[in-house]
């Protein structure tokens, strides 16, 4: 044993190890040289947007940086329950008449009105009482507020105020799962015919699925296909198979709605041949069907390739040896042929359903109301209610869920095992 | 128990891919029950394919198959009951060791017991015991070659067929291979139909080799005397080596036949020669060609030394003889006394008997 632990000279003496670590020295800088520039690029375009993404979701420090003297004070504001003390609600004003003289009292009655809706009105009536010069300084504040509007002698608009104390929130995130932070501060379910995020969620998981699984039994054939052709025409089926990839996405999408529309050419073609009546056209497009046939087209190939290049590496003669080791066709591919296939399966599906589950253009023009999936909506809170943190928030939902699959997949197949090819 | 002399048997069997050149013509063969027969032949041959359509992988084009009397034309390979091993053993990656040999049993749907008895019967004949757990790729070349011919053999065929499977080995280990292969075969008696190139590796294994060239068998008989008798000169060539002239023969007689070369006559064994003017080739086996020999020798000839090789355990020497520079003599090294140098002239003798006239090249 104690050979084993002796240090190994060279012949000048030096220790093997460092002389190997100095050799080695030249060749790692090279290396990291060399994948320097993509790394840089990976920090700036994906890395740093994250971050940036993440920091913009949970962001909260607008109404904190409002009412810094209302915060102050409302640390000493012993019973929830209650109305808070006298210096809150002189906090609260002094806070307000700046914001008032900075034009920003808007922003905040707005902000505060999505804490608790009726807070715009109230807001705007202080705003007049102090324009007006109504309030007495000098004497109680309380009293004086108060009296402007009922609404400011119920604890829970104080208490939504407080809510917002905190810089940080994960209020964008139950909004995102159709929850909220309640009036005393624990979680609760939105009404039930309000919760659309939760069914888009369920409706996205349930389309990547089933394209997902469209994809592979429709892909499976092809690239046993392509895999065990000769050479000239699996190049030529190849080419079908890659011809999508050249083609612009926003085309195929096009082509898509020309075939799929009523007065479209499949429609005339079930017509013509008497499968449908004429004023009885199927519904194709603008909804679940119309997704789910442009995405399995689409992603058809991310699915293919994978598995044809795994699938070429596996030797004919191995289906052969299961055949003449009596094995029936069936067995020898569901025992021999179909294992061997898995990491290109493995591989297909996982790509196929992480691109489903953010595919954004085709459902937002083909998928109508009911085809439409969570990256749609997180481009309408983008675009068109500029409701980035909330936008951001289910963006990053969208990346832990893939990133969820991602580690079950791991765990299920190992990761090593896939072959992208 | 009587053996089936036409155990297998091929009969007329013509095979085409592309409905223009046949890579098997008209092949009659017989192969008897419990032999180990050899399909020897460069590649192209025919000889895969007359494997594969044993097998049931390729159907012949015209004739029939035949094993037990049974045509097996249109039988799919799964129920032919013969096993292969392939020539790059072809077990399966994801299964274990003793999973690649239950499988034939278990698609037979025999007992767990005797599944686990056979499987060790099989293991402990290519002495494998103790690698049931294993993964074919954590075997080495030979270990895996093995586990093949246990596969092949554990499901009790009546007949197994072999594609060249020792053509990734190295050399030692191939020749090893090569005598476990042959015992197993001895001591089990089942009928092999081995494929291969290598014609050393046919020699030492087959009781009967057929030459196949050009998808026709040009001959069929046993080892010594495909080498020692070649009937024509592809098998010459191809079997050993060999020392050709080309030349007409110009007298014959019943065991003698007088062959003109460019500029000097030989005598020679008459095989595929039948008449005076024929064009013929000479086939002489290096080793039967003696320096300055003792006995009286019909042909006897003076020769320069072109090169001299060492092998070690022989020596070869390129002479320029009768108008050729590549007439290659063997000497055994227990004769290596004798002083061979280059640009020196020797005396060299043999007898007309092994000097087989055969069909012109």
């Amino acid at each position: 044993m104690s050979s084993e632990t002796k240090q190994i000279l060279t012949t000048d003496g030096i220790p093997l190890e460092v002389s190997l670590k100095k050799a080695e020295k030249k060749n790692k800088i090279k290396a990291f040289l060399l994948v320097a520039p993509l790394l840089l690029f990976l920090v700036i375009t994906y890395i740093f947007p994250i971050g940036d993404m993440f920091m913009r979701s949970v962001d909260d420090r607008m109404v904190t940086n409002m009412l810094p003297k209302t915060f102050k004070a409302m640390e000493n504001w012993q019973n929830l329950d209650e109305l808070p003390p006298e210096e809150v609600y002189r906090g609260f004003y002094e806070d307000y008449k700046l914001l008032a003289e900075n034009q920003q009292h808007g922003k905040l009655g707005q902000r505060l009105n999505k804490e608790k809706n009726g807070f715009n009105t109230i807001t705007k009536k202080l705003f007049r009482q102090i324009k007006r010069k109504k309030i007495d300084e000098s004497a109680s504040l309380k009293e004086q507020i108060n009296k402007i509007h009922k609404r400011w002698r119920d604890v829970e608009y104080w208490q939504a105020i407080k809510r917002t104390a905190p810089p940080y929130t994960a209020s964008k995130y139950l909004k995102g799962m159709d929850m909220y932070f309640a009036a005393d501060g624990s979680i609760a379910q939105v009404d039930e015919d309000r919760r659309i995020h939760r069914i888009l969620w369920l409706r996205t998981l349930e389309i990547a699925f089933f394209v997902t699984l469209f994809c592979f039994f429709m892909g499976y054939p092809i690239a046993h296909l392509l895999a065990t052709l000769p050479m000239k025409y699996s190049n030529l089926l190849m080419i079908c198979v890659l011809l999508p990839f050249w083609t612009s996405l926003l085309v195929r999408t096009a082509s898509w709605m020309i075939l799929l529309q009523q007065q479209g050419i499949v429609n005339d073609f079930f017509v013509m041949i008497g499968l449908v009546a004429d004023d009885n056209r199927p519904e194709m497009m603008y909804n679940k069907v119309g997704t789910y046939v442009a995405m399995t087209q689409i992603l058809l190939p991310f699915m293919v390739l994978p598995l044809y290049s795994v699938m070429k590496t596996i030797s004919p003669s191995l289906m052969r040896a299961g055949k003449s080791l009596g094995g029936t066709p069936f067995v020898a591919f569901w025992k021999v042929y179909f294992p061997l296939t898995i990491p290109g399966i493995g591989a297909g599906c996982l790509l196929v359903f992480i691109l489903a589950i953010g595919y954004y253009i085709t459902p937002a023009l083909v998928g109508g109301a009911s085809g439409t999936l969570i990256s749609n909506q997180i481009a309408f809170h983008m675009k068109t209610t500029l409701d980035w943190s909330f936008a951001s928030a289910m963006g990053l939902m969208l990346l832990t869920g893939v990133l969820v699959i991602y580690w079950i997949y791991n765990k299920l197949v190992g990761v090593d095992n896939i072959k992208l090819g | 128990m009587s053996k089936n002399p036409e155990f297998v048997k091929f009969d007329k069997v013509d095979k085409s891919y592309d409905g223009k050149v046949l890579v098997v013509k008209d092949l009659q063969l017989d192969i008897a029950e419990g032999e180990f027969i050899t399909m020897l032949g460069p590649s192209g041959s025919g000889k895969t394919t007359c494997l594969m359509m044993l097998a049931g992988f390729e159907t012949p084009t015209h004739g029939e198959i035949l094993l037990d009397g049974n045509i097996i034309s249109n039988i799919p390979p799964h129920k032919r009951g013969i096993g292969m091993v392939f020539q790059n053993y072809a077990l399966f990656p994801h299964m274990t060791v003793y999973e690649n040999l239950a499988f034939p049993l278990r698609v037979r749907k025999v007992e767990k017991d005797e599944i686990d008895k056979k499987v060790d019967k099989a293991l402990s004949m290519v002495s494998l015991n103790g690698f049931e757990t294993r993964m074919p790729a954590q075997l080495s070349g030979g270990q895996q070659q093995r586990v093949a011919v246990a596969r092949a053999l554990v499901f009790d065929p009546a007949v197994v067929l072999m594609d060249e499977p020792l053509g990734a080995l190295d050399k030692n280990l191939r020749e090893s291979m090569q005598y476990e292969i042959k015992h197993i075969h001895e001591s089990i008696g089942v009928t092999v139909v081995y494929v291969t190139h290598d014609q050393s590796e046919a020699l030492t294994m087959s009781n009967r080799i057929a030459v196949f060239n050009d998808g026709k068998v040009q001959q069929l008989s046993n080892p010594a005397e495909l080498y020692e008798k070649p009937v024509n000169s592809f098998v010459a060539e191809f079997i050993g080596e060999n020392n050709t002239f080309n030349g007409e023969v110009v007298d014959i007689d019943k065991d003698k036949c007088k062959v003109k070369l460019a500029n000097s006559e030989i005598l020679a064994n008459p095989i595929s020669v039948k008449s005076k003017g024929e064009k013929t080739t000479v086939s002489l086996r290096p080793e039967r060609a003696l320096i300055n020999p003792t006995d009286k020798m019909d042909n006897m000839f003076t020769g320069k030394i072109e090169e001299v090789i060492y092998h070690g355990d022989h020596t070869r020497v390129r002479l320029n003889l009768l108008g050729s520079s590549e007439f290659i003599l063997k000497v055994p090294n227990s004769t290596s006394n004798l002083e061979l140098k280059v640009s020196q002239d020797i005396n060299i003798g043999w007898n007309s008997t092994d000097a087989r006239a055969l069909d012109p090249k």
